[in-house]
């Protein structure tokens, strides 16, 4: 090639090449390496349905990404504004009928601005009897960065607001956290252990819980799998609906299989109202709850319950 | 920079000498699980970013790190159930990171060949120096740990320079020596060309070739960039094999299925990837085999006859309107 910007010498030097991680964040280890875990009653796999309840502000500034399912068109880009918000009005009741017609614990993501947004939806989801985490703030306030960024953008102050908003409208303690396109600064963790936070759900390299080791204490890492995610599946990939529910059961069949074996295992699947709440897609939604509720091995469980229960099934 | 980068010569697939597999074989099938090991942070390189996001890019990042955590002892379990030896296109660093993942493929006696260091160091930029000492650190990396003759190769990334296959056939005679015959530095995986094994053209005239690595059935390929549903990935693996299959009664072909954990072993994936290992073992003339023992068993018995073939197809056509159109 001809005006190649060449490398520098030190190109090939390797400081982490060492035994496990290239990092400090969490450790090595294998799924198949660790304790089988027993859920109750003898069943194989926990069911755990986390409904995003997001807010996407239409002044969106993107920063540092445009968040996936965020504002494309100049401003006032009204046409994503209001179809995301059509989950909040009307999507999520479609949703939340479905999940009580197969009775399905459910863990719900606020963003902790709807409170401010939609403070009716907030009371209505803080009165059943489900688990609510925080989300983060909106969709478009993106932890991100190195440790001198996430200072810079005074990380540790906006999770203690996104937390003490959403505590003090459900009255609840609030124990999770998905953060906005699971996406973490350098701190996140540590912040988030700092605020009482149990369990972030942003990493997707696992298929169990795992500790993080945040600097100040353990956090859990609670596997939210992406590749199942509706958004990943319908607007990512552009896959049929029938071919979601082709997908979700088959994950559902392979995992109870391999969890007769190497003990129990999570389905996890994380939707949207604004995408499955559509009048289209409504009943792809019932048909994968009554795939998998028809199972005998199921647990359909909060994350929280399903994380107690590992805990303490650790050494 | 050239048009074409003529490592090998025009070949039509028609009139081709027959390529004859052991047994009589009509395909020569293998798996090659990249078994990979990116960086959280690495150094920037000007020519192409790691992540799309800034340091940490733990979404990207997670996704590979569920290949190793979870979903290499998933398919070594099936690769094992379905008589596959896996042909792994290795970041040799993962001899170091994840030592257990090298000893277990070890003891399945599955073949080991070089996918760089890591897959977020990038070829771009390098000197013909620094390509060749990543090369060699890469090859001596896979002996050090595995007591293998590194024989295959793929650039890390999939990412060039002109002089990537000729470094690598260089380093492996160097590194092995050419006694007898050439143990190393004798195919490589970077080209796709063709459904059969080519003679590639180096600078030092060593005989050295392409295996076929089938790209397009690639699950990466399938799964991100043409964003394939899953039981569609194992129609298509099944109709590409029915093909070469069929053609290859005439002579002999070659199907790869280049895999990663972090793919093909989610658990909405590898049901659909076991029914197509289960199509494809069930035929009678299969040679299930690792790129290294298809590469070794055509320099031998396929090679010349392909470079003679190479020769006769040469055609002689008056340029001259193209030199007066300049």
């Amino acid at each position: 090639m001809t005006d190649i910007k060449h490398l520098p010498e030190n190109y090939l030097d390797y400081e982490q090449r060492s035994y496990g991680m290239d990092h400090q964040l969490y450790n090595w280890s294998m799924l198949t390496d660790r304790k089988a875990i027993k859920w109750p009653n003898g069943k194989k796999l926990a069911l755990w349905i986390n409904v995003s309840v997001q807010f996407f502000p239409m002044d969106q500034k993107g920063k540092p990404f445009k968040v996936p399912g965020g504002m494309t068109m100049p401003y006032p880009d009204l046409r994503h504004f209001s179809l995301r918000d059509y989950g909040n009005r009307v999507g999520i009741f479609r949703v939340l009928k479905a999940l009580d017609k197969y009775q399905v614990k459910s863990t719900f993501a606020i963003n902790s601005r709807l409170v401010q947004q939609a403070p009716y939806l907030v009371r209505k989801l803080a009165g059943r009897d489900d688990e609510i985490i925080c989300h983060g703030w909106d969709m478009d306030t993106i932890h991100y960065g190195d440790a001198a960024q996430s200072e810079e953008n005074n990380e540790s102050a906006l999770i203690e607001k996104s937390l003490n908003v959403l505590r003090q409208a459900t009255g609840k303690p609030i124990k999770g956290w998905l953060s906005p396109a699971k996406n973490q600064s350098e701190n996140t963790s540590r912040y988030l252990k700092e605020n009482g936070i149990d369990f972030c759900c942003d990493w997707v390299n696992d298929d169990m819980p795992y500790p993080f080791n945040s600097t100040a204490g353990a956090l859990w890492n609670m596997p939210l799998s992406t590749e199942l995610d509706d958004q990943f599946i319908l607007q990512t990939n552009l896959h049929s609906e029938e071919s979601y529910l082709t997908q979700i059961c088959d994950a559902c069949d392979y995992l109870i299989d391999e969890a007769k074996e190497q003990g129990g295992r999570i389905l996890t699947l994380n939707i949207h109202p604004w995408i499955l709440g559509q009048p289209h897609r409504i009943a792809v939604l019932e048909k994968v709850l009554a795939y998998i509720m028809s199972k005998d091995e199921i647990w359909s469980a909060s994350a929280s319950d399903i994380l107690s229960e590992f805990t303490a099934q650790q050494d | 920079m050239k048009a074409n980068p003529e490592f090998y010569d025009y070949w039509p697939y028609e009139n081709r000498p027959k390529i004859k597999w052991p047994n009589g074989a009509k395909v020569a099938f293998w798996v090659a699980p990249n078994i990979e090991f990116y960086e959280l942070n690495p150094p920037a390189n000007p020519h192409r970013a790691a992540w799309p996001q800034p340091y940490p890019a733990i979404q990207g990042y997670g996704t590979r790190d569920y290949g190793n955590r979870v979903g290499h002892m998933r398919q070594m379990k099936l690769l094992e159930k379905y008589g596959i030896r896996g042909s792994i296109s290795l970041s040799t660093a993962l001899c170091d990171h994840h030592p257990e993942i090298i000893e277990m493929c070890q003891e399945r006696d599955w073949e080991f060949f070089s996918h760089g260091i890591y897959n977020t160091r990038y070829t771009y930029g390098m000197t013909e120096q620094q390509e060749r000492d990543m090369i060699k650190d890469s090859m001596e990396t896979i002996y050090k740990h595995t007591g293998q003759h590194c024989a295959g190769y793929l650039a890390p990334a999939l990412s060039h320079s002109e002089q990537t296959l000729d470094l690598f056939a260089e380093v492996g005679t160097e590194l092995f020596g050419k006694e007898g015959k050439e143990t190393a530095g004798i195919y490589t995986c970077d080209l796709f060309h063709d459904d059969q094994p080519t003679p590639i053209h180096t600078r030092s005239g060593k005989r050295f070739v392409s295996i076929p690595y089938s790209l397009e059935m690639n699950d990466t390929i399938a799964y991100v960039v043409n964003k394939v549903e899953p039981r569609r990935y194992g129609q298509m693996i099944q109709n590409n094999f029915d093909r070469l299959y069929q053609e290859g009664a005439e002579s002999g072909t070659v199907m790869c299925i280049p895999t990663h954990n972090y793919q093909v072993s989610c658990p909405h994936r590898i049901k659909a990837y076991e029914a197509a290992l289960d199509y494809i073992t069930n035929h009678p003339d299969v040679w299930v085999a690792t790129g290294r023992e298809i590469a070794d068993y055509y320099l031998a018995n396929g090679y010349d006859s392909t470079v003679e073939s190479i020769n006769q197809a040469k055609v002689n056509i008056d340029l001259s309107a193209m030199k007066e159109a300049k």
